[in-house]
């Protein structure tokens, strides 16, 4: 059944659309490829390797810029976006560790494969995304409907 | 001006992600509960990153290289192998589980919380560990 209640398509597509526009211009300007998870590890594999400093800076800058995009928010609406967390403790740990973990191995996640691959018709992203987007349905449907969690 | 055109696309991927919903957990839990009262909102995130996209690549196909830089930098690899599968199929066992991707959670350190961290530094962990595993594989 579908949630009409909790349903905000406008938001969704005005929001996507600016994701898309920070693609593009990384794109248009930078030649990168905007992917969330690849641009943090390349990041840290250069703030802790010295010789894989190139690139650091613009990627540090990228960073910054995504943890002010909330802050933006709140400048127009008068309050950060709302963000109730479903997992604490032991589960939000293990789970931020086992996406940093298939993030890496699998060369990108919902940004750099779930827009910019889909984008340039990239096989591999589309294998990844039908792949993720498999295991995260499968996952919410054991931990809500068989384990109840 | 590499760096301005970091922090200009990352402040407006940071804003989109804040207005489309990506930043709450529980929406993005329920966008992955087909089962349960589907939010179907995401699909539509995804939709419009991809129209924007997708237009800018067709105005950007004429260009040989970008303004800034001296060429474009894409993927090399062009093979469907398994770091990529298994990678992939991790990664949405840990969203699910967390409610969160690599985005959002760099952008939900905005919020100064511990729950944040809790996410953000083991994710930082794992993104290393598979540079190490993958230059093994």
């Amino acid at each position: 059944m579908i949630d009409i209640d909790n349903f905000t398509p406008l938001t969704a597509l005005v929001g996507g659309g600016l994701i898309g526009l920070a693609a593009a211009i990384l794109y248009a300007f930078n030649g990168r490829v905007l992917g969330a998870s690849g641009i943090t590890a390349s990041a840290l594999e250069g703030v802790i390797h010295p010789a894989l400093r190139e690139g650091l800076s613009w990627r540090v800058a990228f960073l910054v810029g995504v943890i002010i995009g909330p802050a933006v928010y709140m400048l127009m609406t008068g309050a950060l976006p709302q963000s109730e967390y479903i997992a604490q403790d032991g589960r939000l740990v293990i789970a931020g560790l086992i996406v940093g973990l298939g993030t890496g191995l699998g060369s990108g996640c919902t940004s750099g494969h779930g827009i910019c691959g889909l984008a340039r018709f990239s096989k591999r992203s589309l294998a990844a995304v039908i792949t993720f987007m498999a295991t995260g349905f499968l996952t919410t449907f054991v931990m809500s409907h068989l384990v109840g969690l | 001006m590499q760096l301005v055109v970091g922090l200009v696309s990352g402040i407006i991927f940071g804003l989109g992600l804040s207005i489309s919903g990506m930043l709450n957990p529980v929406k993005v839990s329920a966008f992955l509960d087909l089962a349960g009262a589907w939010d179907p909102s995401l699909a539509l995130v995804m939709g419009g990153g991809l129209i924007v996209n997708i237009l800018a690549m067709l105005v950007l196909k004429k260009r040989t290289k970008p303004f800034f830089t001296d060429a474009f930098s894409l993927p090399q690899s062009k093979v469907i192998d398994r770091p990529l599968l298994v990678g992939a199929a991790l990664f949405g066992i840990g969203w699910a589980l967390g409610g969160l991707c690599p985005g959002p959670a760099i952008a939900s350190l905005a919020y100064l919380s511990g729950d944040a961290l809790m996410f953000f530094i083991p994710m930082l962990v794992g993104l290393y560990a598979a540079r190490f595993i993958f230059s093994k594989i």
